[in-house]
């Protein structure tokens, strides 16, 4: 997606912080933050995969969900089809809701369990469209059919599920409304390998008959690589590279982007056993006392003293991709 | 759920026996005496002949035995006569007498039972109506100050005794405050008051105001913990984030959604407290003079009316194992995730 900048985009997000309060003590007074998402920009394009990879912790859930505003961001804008949606509330907010939904990670968790799979289909429908019983019915049905999950399990309560088919009836739930936009926040995480593959099969398949673009969350490199158009890397907060994929894959620029695909392992052994692994040392600083100067400078291999002192500018190269990194200025 | 509720229902004969015999050991063990409340002028001789005459000469088997035949099988025959106003056999049988009326237990229970339930199941009532949405607001408020308040409320609900909240309400409501005031509540239930018309249905109100009051801040104290913590348990879930996704207003999340998975545990509290209604508050009843069962067990205890107390306290425990089933088979119904086949 080289041309990408003569489309608009679907969603554009600029300057996007999300931080979460820490409270303390008898009274509970605010003692200080969680910079869950710390100023992150992006673009995402009609009909694309944007993939949003990261260590745990690092705030891709947290981006996903405040861009689709189930929680009330900090700062920053969010346009959606062009409309901003940052700072909506309530009704407004709502009615904005069937352009954008998300496919949640643990399908036993996010499933209402006192709901039949028909009810948590047709809630959405219920609510935002005005359709009679047997439309409702009908549009289960063809959604069931979607995902590839038998009509007569409409009756039937989640827990009667496996991982795979609850996670299709997630996927069915968030198609509802026809969205355009889906953030599928680490779908396949909880479901065993084998499920895994049938489930982003489905997810692509998906893409191309219904033209959906999705933000997909993951830790799962190899996953990302095989679905996503382009790919952001983020650490603590911060998106630290953004690039087309094979560029990202082939050819990545930050330290850390370069640590954390050295860390993908190889199925071939001899490449395998001669894989160079670039060992991170540290842990992760916490997101509440992020350091000073570069987020990742205090486990950096290149560290330079610049890094300490200034945060790195999120910047675009000439190969289109973008980098926050000091690394890049010389 | 059916082939569940039989066995159970089976399963609580050997138990309901078992605690039968517990009671029945427990008050013989006591050392109470029938005829320690008559006059001291009554000599010896003629105490232990009206002990030997209630039975007390009997060996312990045999009384209990007798106590059995006559609960478990002349009173439901009784009552059967009665509703379809039949003789089956000659009619005649030993019932479970009191021994300080003289009057068959299962009546008195019957002459008591409407007080209570309307004084104490009523309180009841109103401390679940009060408690829900309490605990609904409190725990979506988490920490507010509404959140805070009730928290105190109920902590001073639960922790101080009724006999204080009653007397204090007395002092306030029926002393301080005089008796031609709108505000006056009088400080005695009177059983005999017969609604016939709206001023005395009002009456019937005034009346009440006080010992529900007084019973259902306890229980509303009680439930809506249970509620709160029920709900905090519930709103962090994942499909409530869900709903909120699908674009569902904020009502419908938390009475649709969070609401009715909270109820599972709320309602099971709710049946398993019903059986300490029919118990009847005893000091409660006692404080304004509601004479209800609870009032007739202090009774019987006092008199060392054993019979009365044996049936009385066994009646009770029949209610809690009832309610215990009940409220599994709730669970099993509203929880689609749990079957008992």
């Amino acid at each position: 997606m080289a041309d990408g900048a003569l489309q608009e985009p679907i969603l554009r997000v600029q300057g996007l912080k999300m931080y979460f309060p820490i409270y303390k003590g008898i009274l509970r007074r605010q003692v200080g933050e969680v910079k869950a998402v710390d100023d992150i920009s992006f673009e995402i394009f009609e009909g694309e995969t944007l993939g949003l990879v990261g260590e745990s912790g690092c705030g891709k859930s947290s981006a996903g969900r405040a861009i689709l505003r189930l929680y009330d961001v900090t700062a920053g804008t969010i346009k959606l089809n062009g409309v901003e949606i940052a700072g909506m509330k309530g009704d407004a907010l709502r009615r904005q809701r069937p352009e954008m939904q998300m496919i949640f990670q643990d399908p036993q968790a996010s499933l209402n369990p006192r709901m039949t799979v028909g009810a948590i289909i047709s809630e959405p429908l219920t609510e935002h469209r005005k359709l009679s019983k047997k439309e409702t019915l009908a549009r289960v049905f063809e959604l069931l059919d979607a995902v590839g999950l038998s009509r007569d399990f409409v009756n039937r309560f989640p827990h009667e599920f496996s991982g795979g088919q609850r996670q299709r009836i997630g996927i069915a739930r968030a198609l509802a409304l026809n969205p355009k936009f889906i953030v599928c926040d680490e779908p396949i995480a909880a479901l065993d390998v084998s499920i895994q593959a049938q489930v982003v099969n489905l997810l692509e398949d998906l893409q191309e008959k219904l033209g959906l673009t999705y933000l997909f969350i993951s830790h799962d490199l190899s996953m990302v690589r095989h679905l996503a158009t382009r790919v952001a890397v983020m650490y603590l907060g911060k998106i630290v590279e953004l690039a087309p994929r094979d560029l990202l894959y082939n050819d990545p620029k930050h330290p850390y982007t370069e640590a954390l695909l050295s860390a993908v392992p190889e199925a071939d052994p001899t490449a395998e056993a001669g894989r160079d692994r670039i060992i991170l040392e540290g842990d992760v600083p916490s997101p509440a006392h992020p350091p000073k100067g570069c987020n990742f400078s205090t486990r950096c291999p290149k560290v330079m003293d610049i890094c300490r002192l200034k945060t790195p500018e999120f910047k675009q190269l000439d190969d289109g991709r973008h980098v926050a990194c000091h690394l890049m200025d010389q | 759920m059916l082939n569940y509720t039989i066995r159970r229902l089976l399963f609580t004969i050997p138990t309901l026996l078992f605690i039968s015999l517990i009671i029945f050991l427990l008050l013989d063990l006591a050392p109470s005496d029938p005829t320690g409340n008559l006059p001291l002028s009554i000599p010896a001789e003629v105490r232990e002949q009206i002990r030997q005459s209630l039975g007390l000469g009997e060996p312990i088997h045999i009384r209990y035995y007798k106590w059995l035949v006559q609960f478990f099988i002349n009173e439901p025959l009784n009552i059967i006569e009665q509703m379809f106003d039949i003789t089956i056999g000659d009619g005649d049988r030993l019932r479970v007498t009191s021994w300080s009326t003289r009057s068959p237990v299962v009546d008195l229970v019957l002459e008591r039972m409407p007080q209570t339930l309307w004084v104490v199941g009523m309180s009841y009532v109103v401390g679940v109506l009060i408690a829900i949405p309490i605990g609904v607001y409190s725990a979506y408020r988490q920490y507010s100050w509404f959140d805070q308040t009730g928290t105190f409320i109920s902590m001073v609900g639960f922790s101080v005794p009724t006999f204080f909240t009653g007397v204090l309400l007395i002092v306030i409501f029926s002393t301080i405050v005089p008796t031609d005031s709108f505000f006056w509540l009088p400080s005695i239930y009177d059983t005999t008051h017969k609604v016939t018309d709206l001023a005395s249905f009002g009456f019937q109100i005034r009346q009440m105001i006080m010992p529900v009051f007084v019973l259902g801040l306890f229980n509303a104290a009680q439930i809506s913990r249970y509620m709160r913590a029920s709900m905090l348990d519930n709103l962090g879930l994942d499909y409530v984030r869900t709903a909120r996704a699908k674009g569902l207003t904020e009502n419908v999340v938390l009475l649709v959604h969070v609401l009715r998975n909270s109820l599972i545990p709320v309602v099971t509290v709710i049946a398993l407290g019903i059986p300490q209604v029919f118990g009847g508050a005893i000091i409660t009843e006692q404080v304004f003079k509601v004479n209800g069962l609870g009032h007739l067990l202090i009774g019987g205890i006092e008199a060392a009316d054993i019979p009365l107390v044996q049936t009385l306290t066994f009646i009770f425990a029949v209610l809690i194992v009832f309610f215990n089933l009940i409220a599994d088979i709730l669970y099993g119904i509203l929880d689609p995730r749990i079957r008992y086949d």
